[in-house]
């Protein structure tokens, strides 16, 4: 197991993401918050700084959509810090689209924010930790990603795209012994599933990145969360095409 | 924005503490002036480094620009006659006596590895197994021309600028880069030593062979045995070595000669050296080291006791090259080192203390090192009339927590006794305990001098941030 002593959660302004960033600086992580939005972001450091009694949480304001703007943040936050051992991804977006809907510019802004920001992000971060032979790197996918569902084709896209591009980060750096961990989670209870009809199984986020924290500092390379969902995803992907289309999921 | 491709790695000797830096390595004074440049644009301060053999942080800073020396290794001016040599900083101990050997001159100060770069020994104020004798590294320096972080090259020496020079010269690289240094080196005889092997039952008479060897002997060294216990506790074996008069050699043209000096590739004549510590590592345990610890000093104790030999310069001076690559045994976690500067009437109850606490902690030294010294008038040094202890730890990484308390608890009496710390070696102490070892208004001194010369502090390490109380990040 390893300790995270710097660590940069990006996407950490509400649910897992949050949770996340709250519970790394709970266990004495030093940890920069990513977020848009600021006041937000300004709220939840002044939280943790207030319960640590120290300043452990530092936030920057960013967008993901803004790629030009990584390399030199992504230098400012490693030096803020003073270093940085974990990278946790977890912003995403996940638009209401209803069964019938294609809406284009839906569909562009939550590949923009899940995939091609998590691009922007990861790519530099992997690029730093392959040189230095060092680091972890979690991204926070979904079981969405898993397979095609018909409900909302853009978010599952997004999700399983980011899923195959930190397999092929692990394959390109892994072996330098960079850790880089995909998370797919089931229904958390986030801003993103409230009033959603079904969620079987819903976890809260506070649990969720306890788990989270705990499969990073072993290093696994895919976890489901909660773990159950692994074997709901074993079923579900194992199923056959002409079975799975006619599922209304 | 600093470019990512100059992102290194940069990790301390004993491979336990490390850090990520933008490392330049400059051949020229416009390649350190642009470092410092690229660095003040970033707005990220410059860690000096030399060969990178201090063993802890001293030589490196996170997410700062790493300003590596080890490229300006030309010696720009030698006189055989006298033996002054005026080096670039990145010139090594091993550089030198090379070059000067054959002229019959040797370093007056040598580290026990000869890796370590002129300007590295000067910032750390580094000492040998003759520190009684002959003081440190900077003592022997004549000259020296400092890069301040301004960007003015000043040339010093302790005559002309006295508090600059002796603030600088153990100074851990915080008031300028030293860009050339003029030495003076020893006249040698011969390229062999002649050395004396004895053994002592305990710490109590460790000590007292050491101090009577001093004023007979240019080398006293000691090896203890970190496992031994009770009335045995601190036993170990001792080094004595003398240059050879002009004379005792009859063939001092052959000693003197570079290749003589080599150190041997091969164990008894046939085990390869450079695989030696693949062999040692399955020993690298507490049950092995005792065992180790054990079978060397019975050796010594017996065979060894009172053995008088010959032995070349560089396999006397340079013990930490005899196997290559040894530290590696300490790997995945490394070592880290605690040399303590005790003075001569407290040694013997301070070590003996920290020996039973390192026990105590079921983490006894895998190797411990025993030298006699005396103070010297360098600002900041670790230098006192007494002795140092130097142990070496491994880091397990499940007890990292534990190791820095055992060595925290270990710096305690030696704060108490008056005694110093040896920043060369540190990975770990707390700046609160290695401040309270100096004297009224020294740190103050230093302060003001940073002040001046570096006011927006340039100039930083990971050591100094902690040791000198500058643990801002940023």
């Amino acid at each position: 197991m390893v300790d995270f002593h710097h660590a940069l959660v990006i996407g950490a302004s509400s649910g897992i993401g949050e949770a996340v960033a709250r519970r790394l600086a709970a266990g004495g992580t030093r940890v920069a918050l990513v977020a848009r939005r600021a006041s937000r972001l300004e709220e939840i450091v002044a939280s943790i700084n207030g319960a640590a009694g120290e300043q452990r949480a530092l936030g920057f304001a960013h967008d993901v959509r803004n790629a030009a703007e990584v390399p030199e943040l992504l230098q400012r936050i490693a030096a803020a810090l003073g270093g940085l051992d974990l990278v946790v991804w977890a912003a995403g977006i996940q638009h209401r689209v209803a069964f019938d809907e294609y809406d284009v510019a839906k569909d562009q802004e939550m590949l923009a924010v899940n995939l091609a920001g998590a691009v922007a992000w990861l790519d530099p971060v992997a690029e730093r930790f392959g040189r230095l032979r060092r680091g972890t790197i979690v991204g926070i996918g979904s079981v969405a990603g898993d397979r095609g569902r018909s409900a909302n084709p853009a978010y599952n896209t997004s999700k399983a795209g980011l899923h195959t591009f930190l397999e092929t980060i692990r394959n390109r750096i892994g072996r330098h012994g960079v850790r880089v961990v995909t998370i797919k989670p089931g229904f958390v209870d986030t801003a993103m599933t409230a009033g959603m009809a079904a969620t079987p199984g819903k976890i809260s986020a506070e649990r969720a990145a306890e788990v989270i924290v705990r499969r990073a500092r072993r290093g696994r390379e895919t976890v489901y969360v909660p773990a159950r969902w692994r074997y709901v995803m074993w079923v579900i992907r194992a199923m056959p095409s002409f079975l799975f289309k006619r599922l209304k999921v | 924005m600093l470019p990512a491709e100059r992102l290194e790695w940069v990790q301390g000797w004993g491979m336990s503490v490390g850090a990520a830096g933008y490392v330049w390595r400059p051949t020229t004074l416009d390649g350190v002036r642009e470092a410092f440049a690229a660095a003040g644009a970033a707005g990220v301060p410059v860690a000096l480094r030399g060969a990178g053999c201090s063993y802890g942080d001293a030589a490196l800073r996170p997410e700062s620009v790493v300003l590596d020396l080890g490229r300006m290794q030309r010696v720009l001016a030698w006189d055989p006659a006298t033996g002054v040599i005026d080096v670039e900083p990145g010139v090594t101990i091993r550089a030198l006596w090379r070059y000067a050997l054959g002229d019959g001159w040797w370093p007056p100060v040598v580290t026990g590895t000869m890796e370590p770069t002129v300007g590295g020994c000067l910032a750390m104020n580094v000492h040998g197994k003759n520190n009684w004798r002959r003081g440190t590294l900077g003592e022997h320096c004549l000259e020296l021309d400092l890069l301040l972080p301004d960007g003015e090259l000043r040339t010093i020496d302790a005559e002309t600028d006295r508090d600059l020079f002796r603030a600088v010269i153990g100074g851990l690289g915080q008031l300028g880069v030293i860009t050339r240094a003029r030495l003076r080196l020893k006249p040698v005889a011969s390229g062999l030593l002649h050395v004396r092997a004895v053994a002592a039952p305990d710490l109590g008479s460790m000590l007292r062979l050491a101090d009577e060897a001093k004023d007979r002997w240019e080398y006293v060294v000691g090896w203890i045995d970190g496992f031994a216990r009770g009335r045995r506790l601190g036993r170990g074996l001792l080094h004595f070595a003398r240059h050879l008069e002009p004379g005792e050699d009859p063939a001092a043209a052959q000693s003197l000669r570079v290749d003589a000096q080599d150190l041997p590739d091969t164990m008894l004549g046939v085990l390869p050296k450079a695989m030696m510590w693949r062999l040692l590592r399955p020993f690298t345990n507490r049950p092995g080291m005792r065992w180790v610890n054990r079978v060397k000093y019975l050796a010594g104790s017996t065979v060894g006791d009172g053995a008088e030999y010959r032995q070349t310069l560089a396999a006397f001076s340079f013990l930490l090259d005899y196997v290559p690559h040894w530290r590696r045994i300490y790997l995945p976690g490394g070592l880290i080192q605690h040399q303590s500067m005790v003075p001569f009437a407290d040694a013997e109850r301070v070590f003996g203390r920290q020996l039973e606490a390192a026990q105590r902690r079921r983490m006894p030294p895998f190797l411990a090192v025993l030298k006699r010294h005396r103070p010297d008038g360098f600002l900041l040094s670790h230098a006192v009339d007494g002795y140092s202890l130097a142990f070496d730890f491994p880091v397990v990484e499940p007890r990292r927590d534990e190791l820095w308390a055992l060595v925290r608890e270990m710096a305690e009496p030696v704060v108490e006794a008056g005694g110093r710390f040896y920043p060369a070696k540190d990975s770990v102490l707390p700046g609160e305990l290695y401040r309270a070892t100096f004297r009224a208004g020294e740190l103050e001194s230093f302060r003001q001098l940073k002040q001046r010369l570096d006011p927006e502090r340039r100039l930083r390490s990971a050591l100094s941030d902690r040791l000198l109380g500058d643990g801002a990040r940023g």
